[in-house]
């Protein structure tokens, strides 16, 4: 099964990116080979939308779960369209994250867990002038 | 002639010169562009006459002929749609209203549906039309709005448009559709700051500008020197006075509180037609 990760870096000793929409690289990573595609994210500095964007490139990959550290609403809605689970409050190194993952320590999120622009920092709310 | 009453900095005094220079010239139409907090009207309770609403076109998928090929979503910039399996996924918030979904779609899938984002109200108030705008709390951009504004002025009547505070989008609809820019800063490094990227803003849509100075008196050669450089003149100053905040503050315009500036303001649209003329 393939899921993916937000992460800061392009391996699975990397830590977790908190952020979904704007986090540097997104992992995808079988479960059962630890086979690890990794994407450098092009919507860390997207005007808008970078949720809605890396969610369509999740959901192109064939990922079934993404692991991260926050989901605003517009990602939760377009990774729920996929059919997408997204497990939040996920940090440290990704192998780690994977591994517990597999072994089914982790629950899914049924909302988002912040408001837009969260990954645009200052705890979200202003996204600068439109 | 249309002024455009701009700042940057916010709270330099735009409303306060925008209302005296409107009400010291008979016949002067007065716009608060302002639309994400519109309040000249308080100053001057208007008796509005109409109230048009301003929408945006965004898009409706029609799922029967939709084929999910995605160029919709693909040709959006601001990403206000998603194509996902059998589903598209519409963020009116993101939508900048372009069209252009409708226009890539090769199955005439992309229908458009009104979304309301405020109202232009035109009224009258003590003998000068009055014009403002109201964007709905919540909606990001007011540009549409300020565009109806101007649209809803008479061509013939000169105009004061009181621009929001910024650089922004809304205040460039604002500051495009004027003949001059007048600048209201304060001498302080942060109204420095904002002044100049108005003055870029100004220089960019080449408009003729001047500046006054607010709670002028001290630490002027702040803003002196910033004109001179660039050959943008200072054409009043009004004084740091607290008796000036004070009717301010009670809902009082500065040329009623303080007739002497009546003829202070007629200077000024003297001299913004003499540079616009130019």
């Amino acid at each position: 099964m393939k899921i993916a990760i937000t992460s800061s870096g392009p391996t699975l000793d990397s830590q977790i990116d908190p952020r979904f929409g704007r986090a540097q690289y997104l992992l995808i990573v079988d479960t059962d080979s630890l086979d690890v595609e990794a994407i450098e994210n092009p919507n860390v500095a997207a005007g808008g939308g970078a949720g809605i964007q890396s969610a369509q490139m999740v959901a192109g990959k064939g990922a079934k779960a993404i692991l991260t550290g926050n989901c605003g609403p517009n990602a939760f809605r377009t990774l729920s369209a996929a059919d997408i689970e997204v497990y939040t409050n996920v940090s440290g190194a990704v192998r780690d994250a994977v591994e517990a993952f597999t072994r089914g320590a982790l629950q899914p999120i049924s909302g988002p867990s912040v408001a837009g622009h969260f990954g645009l920092g200052q705890g979200g709310g202003e996204a600068g002038s439109p | 002639m249309k002024i455009a009453v701009a700042s940057g900095k916010g709270g330099t005094g735009k409303t306060t010169v925008a209302l005296a220079l409107a009400l010291s010239l008979p016949g002067a139409q007065l716009v608060d562009a302002d639309a994400e907090e519109p309040n000249c009207h308080l100053f001057l309770s208007p008796t509005i006459h109409e109230t048009v609403p301003v929408h945006m076109m965004v898009p409706d998928i029609d799922l029967d002929t939709c084929t999910f090929c995605g160029k919709c979503a693909e040709f959006c910039r601001f990403n206000a749609l998603a194509v996902i399996k059998e589903k598209v996924l519409v963020f009116p918030e993101l939508c900048h209203g372009c069209g252009g979904c409708a226009y890539v779609c090769s199955e005439k899938a992309v229908g458009k549906t009104d979304r309301r984002l405020g109202e232009v109200e035109i009224g009258e108030a003590r003998g000068h039309r009055f014009i403002q705008g109201r964007l709905k709390p919540g909606e990001p951009s007011a540009v549409r709005i300020v565009r109806e504004e101007i649209a809803r002025l008479d061509q013939d009547a000169p105009a004061v448009i009181d621009s929001p505070p910024g650089t922004a989008c809304a205040v460039q609809e604002t500051v495009a559709a004027a003949d001059f820019c007048l600048l209201v800063t304060e001498p302080t490094p942060f109204g420095l700051h904002d002044l100049r990227m108005a003055m870029d803003l100004a220089a960019d849509l080449d408009l003729p500008a001047a500046v006054i100075i607010n709670r002028s008196g001290q630490r002027d050669s702040l803003i002196e020197d910033e004109c001179n450089a660039r050959g943008i003149p200072v054409i009043l100053n009004i004084p740091f006075d607290r008796r000036i905040a004070e009717a301010y503050s009670r809902g009082e315009i500065l040329t009623d509180a303080f007739p002497e500036y009546a003829g202070e303001l007629r200077r000024v649209w003297d001299t913004v037609g003499r540079e616009v003329r130019a």
